[in-house]
Order: C-alpha cells, then structure tokens, then sequence
C-alpha cells in the first residue's frame, strides 16, 4: 500500500463524496479539533465538495494558536538569560508575545534554536554542559510523550543542564470546555488522528455518551476526511452517536500504551490556560514532583510582567469555533503570514493561516 | 594538516599561485585561463544575456550533486532561461581556511565536468580564503554570459491567455535530497538532487518552437513561487492541476513527515515554459525527448480572470489559491 498517493485519488473520492451528497439528509455541524485536519480540508477545498447541508467549522487543535501569553512571555523571559539556550519546534519562534517574539529576541542576541525533535535539545545540552537548554514543550498528547522520553533519558544519563517549559495541553478536557460552554452547537466532531494514535478513541467515549455528539478520528490524506464526514453523516442520519475510527492504519482504540505509561510516569494532570479559553482545568500536563528538578519554571526566577493582547485579535474567538478569520477586521490586512499579529496566521496548522494561504472562498 | 586550505592560500603570494596552478589551470584548462591576465578577452556579437549568482548550500556534497555542479548549473540555467546559449562562466570561490584540498578539488572537477557537459568555459575566476567561522567551508560565486539568437524574446511578461504551462519534470527533489543530508535532520532516502544543466534542453524546446513565451527554473520558492512571478508580471492568472504535477513517492513522503508541500520546495534542474497552446505539443515532445525533460507534462494554463493569481484545482476537483512561499522554508539549500 502506498500511504500518501493511494489516498489522494480523485476515483475514490469521488465516490465517497457522492455517497456523503446521497446519504445527507439533515443539517450538521460539525468540527474538526485538529489543526492538521483544518490544513487538509483547506488544501484540498474539502468545504468546496460538500452538500450544503454540512457546514465544518474548525476547532482549538494548534498547539502554538492555544498557547496563551502568559506561556509564551515565559518562554522569552527565559530565552534572555545568559547562557541559556532555547530549543523550540520552529512555528514558535514567530508568535508574538506581549512585547516581542522568540524569533526578536534571537535577532537581538538571545541563544534560540530551532530543533526538530526533543532528542536534538538533549544532545545539545549534553555538548554545552556550561550552558542551560531549556525545551519549550508545546504540544497535545502527540508530543508529551518524546518530551518525557527526553526527560527519563536525561535521568538515566544525568544530564543536569536540560530543563523543559510545560505548556502542554490535553485534548479531551478542552472539548468537554467548549461544549459545556454551549457557544457552538456541534452535531460532530472530527477526532484528532495523531493525539488518537497515542491516547486511542476511548477518551472520546464521553462525547458520544453524554453530549450524544458522533466522534469519528481520521487520519489526514483528503480521502480519510472525506471517508470521516461520510462516517459522521451516516450516523446523524441513523440517530446513533459513537465513537468510530475512520484511521485504522494509525489508530488503534486502546492507544499506544507504552508512549502512555511515559507520559503518565514524567507528567500530571494540572489546570492550565488556553487562548481565547482561559484556564481549564486538569487540560494541562506538570512534571511529577519526582521530576521537577527538570523543571523549567523552577529553575529560573523569571518575571515576565503583565500580558497584554494584541488588539482587535479575535484569535481566541477563532479557537473557540464562534468566529471565522473572516469576522475579523485584522485578517488579510493588518494580519498577513507576513506580519501576523496572532498566533492563528503564524502557526502553518493555524485556522487564519489555511483561510489566507489557500484562499478559502475564492471562486477560481 | 597537510592538505587543509589556509589563510596564506588566498594571500596572493605562493601558495596562492600554486593553488591555482595545481588546482584551478589544471582542471579548467582553455587559453583563456591559461593566459593568467586580469581579465578574459573575447568578441562576442548578438544580443548578450548576462547573469550572476552566490551558492552558499549546505553541505557542499548532497546526493545528486555538489556546490560546484550546483554553482556551474545556476547560472547555465539563468542564462538559458531567458533564450540564450550559455558561452562563458566565471567563478570565484569563498573559502573557509581549513576546508580539505582533496574536497576543494573535486568541487574544481565537478564545475568542469559540468561545464564540459553544457559547452561553456570557465574564462576567468578568483579565490579568497577567510578566517574559520566567517565562511561555512565554501561559497561560489558565478556569473555568466550567452547570446540570445535572433528571433527569440523571452520574458516573464509575455504569458497570454490561452497559452499552455509545461512543467519539465517531477518537483521538490533537490530542497528534500539537500535537507535529508542536514545533520539536525538527516533521514534516509534514496533521492537525489536534479540539479542539472537545461541550456540543451532550452535549445532543444527552441528549436521545436521559437515562439516560447515564457522560461523560468523554480529554484527556491519552488513552483508556486514561480508561477506567481509569471502570473503577476504577465498579469494574468495561471490555473493548474494538482493531479498533472509530478511529484516523486519520496518527495511525497518527506514533505507529509517535515510538514511542506512539495510545490514550494526548491528544484535546481526543472523548468517552467508557458507556450502558445498551438506549439503546446511539439514543444512537450522535443523536452521529452531530452533526458532532462523525460517526465515533461503539461499542468494547467493561462488565464484572463484573477490577474497576477495561480489557482490550483485539486484532485477532489476543488479549487485553491497558490500562494507565493512565506519566510524561508529550508536556510541554504543553494
């Protein structure tokens, strides 16, 4: 089997669309949490072939969008110690926090790299062991656990100069937020693919169960979304809500335990705040008192000051999946991937970010 | 130590002299080199096309390739891709002291052999060495002239509505070979770079039809740079298809795992020729019959509506804008 061209033919998604157009019958909502499913449905013009009965808003699945300020002046706040180094994946490097960003900082003198695994930052900090490397962690369930790795390998060989910055967040507790907060009236939800291949489809059993809202996770090629909004349609149109898994070759219900149980042995649940969200509780991930030496929030003495947020930025209503970029008086003007203001046009899984790339709403 | 390049190298004196004997006269061998004068002196009559361009990619050997081949096809393909028969190079090297005479030399061979391939000669050049740190191992420079036969105009201004847009091959294969050698980063993979020389090619596709509207070679920024270039100086729009794109599995592959799309990934041997749709044809058959062109298709075209716009319709048979690239996607990759 061929994993990216195999699901990318235009026969099979044919099909799959005309069935969806065939079986939909009600109209339906429903929201993809993940950023990387909001890339995917923009790309291939997804909301383009699909009946007008089904309207797809996108949901708070960016890491770096979710990040609130508070997190992100931390981050910088640390990056402007001498001889600290900080490690980040590269879409932080251009959010900007209160006052500046990572990628300013850096111009003006700060030690910030850009690493593509956690495993790079430990073996940096293992090369300058006169030198603090600091890992900002960002990420959803899909990253906690190579950042534990990182911390049970920096253990084992007792490497004493590599700390991380917890902004980790949890999925399933964010879901539970917005739909408590009855803002959206969703009648799905498109499951996150890779947090799915960690903490498998039970923990959206929830969902199902007590908000009668169908789940179906899907993998990221065009047709697994097509496959996941066909799935999502035939149960509406049953009256049943389950939990289905439309990315069988990535996800398995129970999980990948062993990611899990390195997770669950370095972190712990703890409140924590999201853009445009405020605080959640037990949405979060805090190292384990076992750990906190690793910890770098307690290793520094840093003050970042107040926060303010850029003004007229409704990112926080974006995630929320209450506004579109288009509501918005920034985007596409003030607000460019060139110069962004929010987080949501700098992150390349950002809902403003697909809007303005791929020109959602252009007739071509 | 022995065969490392140092400061002295680049002094002027000696052992500067002898670097150029041994290393540069010997490799570049023509009369005009041969004659170490200041400058090359030769007659040339027609219209010039005149180029130049800096290589700093890193690291200087990726598969596929090297900085020197890299450094001789650039500005080959610069020149060729505004019509002209590429005729004489020159080359000036940026050295960081401490680089291997053995890498410097196959670097020198490489540019000849590159250059041997597409009939140009390397007629006059120059050498600096600089401290470690102040360069990173070695940087190119080279700049080039050829003349553009009569009856050729080629400008990214000429695309008209209807016209045809061919792509000479498959996209992104040099941005992912050179990425998958960074050290932060390697991967395996069995691509390799398609930096070549399409001054042939360029002839070739001439030869099958003079009235070529447009040329471009979709270096960094990739293919959605490009055409966006085309489309705004020509003011037109540029409608193309995701599913006549050729794109190898690997490229595919690398790009879902490091999060680009394979459209803006940088390519060093690939053209773009926008053509009036009745010389679509030939002009596809002549560059698929170049070994450089083999995997040539047409992808999309011209278009009145949307001026200085590239839509592309997606192979779920929706339509999306191509953007130009934002920020840099991959530092140093030529």
């Amino acid at each position: 089997m061929k994993f990216i061209t195999e699901f990318r033919r235009s026969e099979l998604a044919e099909g799959i669309i005309s069935q969806i157009h065939r079986k939909s019958k009600t109209p339906a909502r429903f929201m993809e949490f993940c950023g990387g499913h909001t890339v995917t449905i923009f790309r291939y013009g997804i909301r383009q072939v699909l009946p007008k009965t089904i309207d797809m808003v996108s949901g708070p699945g960016c890491p770096v969008c979710v990040t609130a300020n508070a997190d992100l002046d931390k981050a910088i706040a640390l990056a402007q110690i001498p001889d600290v180094i900080i490690t980040t994946f590269g879409d932080m490097l251009k959010v900007p926090g209160s006052h500046f960003s990572l990628q300013e900082v850096k111009a003006d003198g700060a030690d910030v790299r850009m690493v593509y695994s956690t495993m790079d930052a430990l073996n940096l900090a293992e090369r300058n062991p006169a030198k603090s490397v600091v890992f900002l962690g960002i990420g959803f369930e899909t990253t906690a656990p190579t950042i534990a790795a990182s911390i049970l390998q920096a253990e084992e060989e007792g490497i004493r100069n590599y700390y991380v910055l917890s902004m980790h967040k949890l999925c399933p507790p964010v879901i539970r937020a917005i739909l408590d907060s009855g803002e959206v009236k969703l009648h799905g939800l498109i499951c996150p693919g890779h947090v799915s291949a960690i903490i498998g489809s039970h923990p959206w059993e929830f969902i199902a169960r007590d908000y009668g809202i169908p789940c179906v996770v899907a993998g990221f090629e065009p047709t697994d979304v097509l496959q996941c909004v066909d799935m999502l349609v035939a149960q509406i149109e049953n009256g049943e809500s389950n939990v289905e898994i439309a990315y069988r070759r990535g996800v398995r219900p129970e999980g990948n335990q062993q990611a899990l149980k390195c997770m669950e042995q370095v972190f712990e649940p703890c409140p924590a705040q999201w853009r445009g969200m405020g605080e959640v509780p037990d949405s979060g991930l805090k190292l384990r008192k076992e750990y906190q030496h690793f910890d770098a929030e307690l290793a520094f003495d840093i003050d970042p000051g107040p926060t303010h947020e850029p003004r007229g930025c409704i990112c926080g209503d974006i995630l929320r999946g209450v506004k579109t970029p288009l509501d918005c008086t920034l985007f596409g003007k003030a607000c460019t991937p060139e110069y962004p203001i929010g987080p949501c046009m700098v992150s390349s899984e950002g809902t403003c970010s697909a809007y303005y790339l791929y020109g959602e709403g252009f007739e071509g | 130590m022995k065969d490392k390049i140092l400061l002295a190298h680049g002094s002027g004196g000696k052992l500067a002299h002898e670097l150029v004997e041994k290393s540069f006269l010997k490799a570049l061998a023509n009369p005009f080199l041969a004659k170490l004068d200041d400058s090359a002196v030769f007659n040339l009559s027609g219209r010039l096309a005149f180029t130049t361009d800096s290589y700093v990619v890193s690291p200087i050997f990726f598969p596929g390739g090297d900085i020197g081949k890299l450094a001789v096809c650039g500005t080959v393909n610069d020149l060729a891709m505004s019509g002209a028969k590429p005729l004489y190079l020159s080359l000036s090297f940026i050295i960081e002291e401490g680089l291997p005479q053995s890498e410097l030399n196959e670097i020198v061979d490489s540019v000849q052999k590159t250059a041997q391939e597409v009939g140009v000669e390397i007629v006059t050049g120059d050498t600096k060495v600089v401290h470690r740190g102040s360069a990173d191992k070695l940087f190119i420079n080279t700049a080039g002239v050829g003349i553009i036969p009569e009856g050729i105009d080629i400008s990214g201004i000429n695309a008209r509505p209807g016209d045809k847009v061919i792509l000479s091959g498959t996209i992104g294969d040099h941005g992912i070979a050179v990425l998958s050698q960074r050290e932060s980063l390697s991967f395996s993979t069995q691509l390799k770079s398609d930096c070549a020389p399409l001054g042939g090619l360029v002839a070739e596709m001439l030869a099958a039809s003079p009235n070529i509207h447009c040329l471009r070679d979709p270096t960094r920024g990739g293919l959605a740079t490009t055409l966006n270039e085309l489309a705004k100086q020509s003011k037109v729009s540029i409608r193309i298809e995701e599913e006549k794109i050729p794109v190898r599995d690997e490229v595919l592959g690398a790009c879902e795992m490091l999060g680009f799309d394979p459209l803006y990934v940088a390519n060093e041997g690939k053209l773009v020729a926008i053509v009036l749709p009745e010389d679509a044809d030939k002009v596809l058959k002549a560059m698929q019959e170049n070994y450089y062109g083999k995997d040539a298709a047409i992808i999309g075209e011209v278009r009145v509506e949307h001026p200085g716009r590239v839509v592309m319709k997606t192979c779920l048979g929706s339509s999306r804008i191509i953007d130009m690239l934002v920020g840099d996607l991959l530092p140093r990759i030529c």
